[in-house]
């Protein structure tokens, strides 16, 4: 059964008419849609070619809808192809080449076209406009071969391109008409500020000038302004605005003025013929912007398919400039006029401006420079023609002072659902509301991927991070500052206090009785949760092979091809020729790829295949140095007393003794330590979570240093006189570590986080706490045990980890 | 969409036991690497031992969470049921159909007939 599809035939190939595509086919599949495009490419996101001309963007990173995409829809795209008229009598939209295609309802979308001044010779070589890729590769190739460039236009499209062919190298000069750039959307105070930057950028300003002439035989070589003055430029960029393409509807009789004229549900005069974006006129108004023609093809797809819709009354548009490092924004009323009553305050050190307009006392338009933070805020206040209050007054003006920047999270509440929140994007309030509720997002990320929105210019970020809060309520804030992953809220103290006080013992318990949103938790909280269970029941706990990661797991650490890595232990950094030659022997016999000397004194076999493991720790014969674990990894030592001329301390003798002492304990992150025999500090305890230099009447213990990822030299911890205390003091630390460090918190985190001081308290000065610690720890020692050797005594398990199941075919 | 295997044959890979709840195992099908996963509720899921991510990589060693994989070496969410990759990030592994039957798994592959 085929049932007879109407057919939608789409002229013009842009945003406006794709994203009312997209917005169609979200409500109905009855279309057979046809989309004709004069630019050889799928649709893209021409305010991107800012970035793209800036060098931020490439031209793949801004199309919108792959090929693919119209693919996947069914929809037939002819590209290069543009549309002659609409022949209403045949009901058949007819090309320049004179091919006809049906259709029952038609959509002209084309947009606008640059507008050229019409001054004699505008049509030179070297003279372009600014509105699509084709322009922009012009532009990147100008800039390779010229210097000197023109801007003509001061508005938002044309400091865009002088900032961009600043960037690629161009000597840029900017002419103006008027005496204030982006007149349109700034008033005077913020333009100057605006103008002030820019040149601080190096684009060069001439305002108030009249373009008379392009100078030049073939080529553009120069403009000369009304005044007979003249500036040399060997490439011209004509920014001074846009027209709405109305040929198409022109040619084919429909109504026109400056744009198609369209009623509130985008029909134009002709029966079954709609208009959207910058072709159109609406109310008198042709709009340059990309808001409106997202709110235009929301109410377009839902008249178009037979479904309510409120009536288009309009958009109150607002501006960014998408410079880097220049924020400007401005929406609604923003130039001073009679009946305004101007709130405004400008700093001249912070270089920031803020300007608010009212209309008996409500809010009509505002401008902004330099910090844009409230942008959202004000567009919002300013579109639901908010009164101004003094709380309202506090909250945007402010003091300066005591969290300016508070909670302004009600404006959201009253948004509707179809508002559109990412204008680039044409992604609604009620999209992202729906990906947090029904999808489970938490973080503006996640938002991103899926919706699209705050990807493109991410001037919504604000509003879309508002949105998520005011949905999440309260979780948004504990889930931010403390849950310890997306399954929960609570944080690592709540679920430790939890474990003790409920005496859960599994993690499918903990995760069951505390209410994680995923039963069975993930990559995050399985690893964690397993971890407090062990530090709370070192004895009765029974570790969950399934909650380690692959590498606590095997016992070894895996490689990005599969393979993986054997380190056994060398106490100290020490190791005998027998020891080397079992490690040779093994290395042969199982075709180790390389052995490595590791940064912790020892060697590492690389590349060993998963079913060699067991055998190899088998024929080794000796610990795991636990290099894949959240444990001690390696003691490093110099050579110490025991043979260096400058040694006052045995520091190969103390290393092995507390490496040998602390192995195999679970840890929230992985450990290490270094003992030096004098302060020359040849193994480096500055960089060590436990650094113990000796010295000619003892030891000094440092803790919390890394010189991993995030460097931190070690703070001194204190200075003891015997190895014994050493050894109970380092006890002491490693235990409080595991009592309060959250899960994957190396100690350089931990000492910040706890405070050295706190630390000093627990473990130095209370003599009572520390014999606590000291016995909490020993007790834990007495549990561990060594993984390989409990490996190889569990066939079961062993051969259901280690090897795979071969099935040939045997038909 | 990928299910529609022409020629789809179930090959009986191992008794239930063999393979650890919540733990990854690699079968060896006709020379294709496959992950098999017991799930806690007794599910078997069987999926190619090869992450969709760039760098690709092996699956069997990931994090099991009710039906979901987390990838071992990349932390992507995969779905045991469908192979879809969950957001943010975007992909889909080849899922292969799993019987059992008096506790016996059973894995269907067309891939050697067709290669």
């Amino acid at each position: 059964m085929t049932t007879y599809r109407e057919k939608l035939v789409v002229i013009g190939n842009g945003m406006a008419g794709i994203s009312a595509v997209e917005q169609i086919l979200k409500l109905t599949t009855k279309f057979d849609i046809t989309v004709f495009g004069s630019e050889q490419h799928p649709n893209y996101n021409r305010i991107m070619l800012s970035y793209v001309l800036e060098g931020s963007k490439t031209i793949d990173d801004i199309v919108l809808n792959d090929l693919h995409w119209y693919q996947d829809n069914g929809i037939t795209l002819h590209i290069g192809t543009t549309v002659a008229k609409i022949d209403e009598q045949t009901k058949e939209v007819v090309t320049e080449d004179g091919v006809r295609v049906p259709y029952d309802k038609v959509l002209i979308a084309t947009g606008s076209n640059s507008f050229i001044l019409p001054v004699p010779g505008s049509d030179k070589e070297g003279v372009v406009g600014f509105r699509d890729i084709a322009d922009c590769n012009q532009m990147l190739q100008a800039a390779q071969v010229y210097r000197k460039a023109a801007v003509i236009g001061g508005g938002l499209l044309g400091l865009e391109a002088a900032k961009g062919l600043v960037q690629l190298g161009m000597d840029v000069t900017v002419v103006h008409l008027m005496d204030d750039l982006m007149e349109r959307q700034l008033d005077h105070q913020a333009s100057s500020m605006l103008q002030a930057e820019l040149e601080r950028q190096g684009i060069k300003f001439k305002m108030g000038a009249q373009t008379a002439e392009l100078l030049g035989d073939k080529r553009v070589s120069g403009l000369r302004f009304a005044d007979d003055s003249v500036l040399d430029a060997e490439f011209v960029v004509m920014a001074v605005g846009i027209k709405p393409n109305i040929v198409v509807a022109k040619e084919s009789g429909i109504d026109v003025n400056r744009g198609i004229v369209v009623n509130d549900y985008m029909q134009t005069s002709m029966e079954g013929v709609y208009s959207v974006g910058e072709c159109t006129e609406h109310r008198g108004t042709c709009y340059g912007l990309v808001a409106p023609l997202f709110e235009q093809g929301m109410i377009l797809a839902k008249h178009i398919c037979g479904v309510d819709t409120a009536p288009y009354e309009g958009s109150v548009v607002s501006t960014k400039l998408k410079i880097s490092g220049v924020d400007v924004f401005s929406t609604g009323e923003f130039i001073d006029g009679p009946g305004h009553m101007i709130i405004a305050n400008k700093d001249e050190w912070k270089q920031t401006y803020k300007k608010i307009l009212l209309r008996d006392k409500v809010m009509v338009g505002a401008v902004l420079f330099g910090d844009i933070t409230d942008s959202a805020e004000l567009q919002k206040l300013i579109k639901q023609r908010t009164e101004m209050t003094d709380e309202l007054y506090e909250s945007l003006m402010g003091s300066g002072c005591c969290g300016g920047g508070g909670k302004k999270t009600t404006s959201v509440e009253s948004m509707s659902n179809e508002e559109i929140v990412c204008g680039c994007n044409g992604v609604t309030k009620g999209t992202i509301v729906d990906v947090i509720t029904n999808q489970g997002l938490t973080t503006v990320d996640e938002i991103k991927a899926c919706t699209g929105a705050t990807r493109s210019c991410g001037g919504c970020k604000p509003v879309v991070e508002q949105i998520l809060q005011y949905v999440l309520g309260d979780g948004f804030k504990t889930a931010d500052k403390q849950g310890i992953c997306g399954c929960t809220t609570m944080s690592r103290d709540e679920i430790v206090a939890e474990i003790k006080a409920k005496g859960l013992q599994t993690t499918k318990e903990v995760m069951n009785v505390l209410g994680w949103s995923q039963p069975e938790g993930c990559s995050k909280c399985r690893p964690a949760v397993n971890y407090y269970l062990g530090m709370i029941y070192p004895d009765s706990h029974e570790d969950e092979k399934e909650s380690r990661f692959v590498n606590e797991r095997m016992s070894a650490n895996i490689q990005k091809d599969g393979t993986y890595t054997v380190i056994p232990r060398m106490y100290g950094g020490i190791t005998t020729p027998e020891e080397l030659k079992k490690i040779a022997d093994v290395s042969l016999k199982y075709n180790i790829k390389v052995v490595k000397v590791t940064g912790g004194q020892r060697l590492v076999l690389v590349g060993v295949m998963k079913a060699d493991l067991p055998k190899i720790w088998e024929e080794l014969d000796m610990p795991s140095g636990y290099g894949y674990a959240k444990a001690l990894r390696t003691v490093k030592t110099c050579v110490g007393s025991q043979f260096c001329r400058f040694g006052t301390q045995d520091s190969m003798g103390m290393g092995a003794l507390i490496e040998r002492k602390f192995e195999r304990l679970d840890l929230p992150a992985k450990f290490k330590i270094a003992v030096n025999g004098c302060p020359r500090n040849c193994a480096e305890s500055c960089t060590k979570d436990i650094g113990i230099v000796g010295n000619d009447g003892g030891w000094e213990i440092f803790i919390g240093g890394n010189g991993g990822i995030k460097a931190r030299l070690a703070d001194s911890l204190c200075k003891v006189k015997t190895d014994e205390e050493l050894v109970d003091i380092c006890s002491a630390i490693i235990q409080h570590y595991r009592e309060t460090g959250n899960y994957l918190e190396r100690t350089s985190e931990w000492v910040e986080r706890i405070g050295l001081d706190t630390i000093k308290a627990v473990v130095l000065d209370n003599a009572e706490s520390r014999k606590a610690l000291v016995n909490r720890i020993e007790f834990a020692l007495q549990q561990v045990e060594d993984p390989w050797k409990k490996m190889l005594n569990d066939d079961k398990s062993r051969n259901r980890m280690f090897h795979r199941l071969e099935i040939s075919n045997q038909l | 969409m990928n299910m529609s295997l022409p020629n789809e044959t179930f090959y009986p890979v191992g008794s239930l036991d063999q393979f650890m709840k919540q733990v990854g195992r690699v079968i060896d099908l006709n020379g294709v690497e496959i992950a098999v996963f017991q799930t806690s509720d007794g599910n078997v899921f069987a999926i190619k031992n090869e992450s969709p991510h760039p760098k690709g990589g092996p699956l069997a060693e990931g994090m099991v969470s009710g039906h979901y994989l987390y990838d071992p070496l990349h932390d992507w969410k995969i779905d045991l049921e469908t192979g879809n990759v969950q957001a943010p990030d975007h992909g889909q592994v080849q899922v292969y159909p799993v019987k059992i039957e008096d506790g016996q798994v059973w894995v269907a592959t067309s891939e050697f007939l067709t290669v």
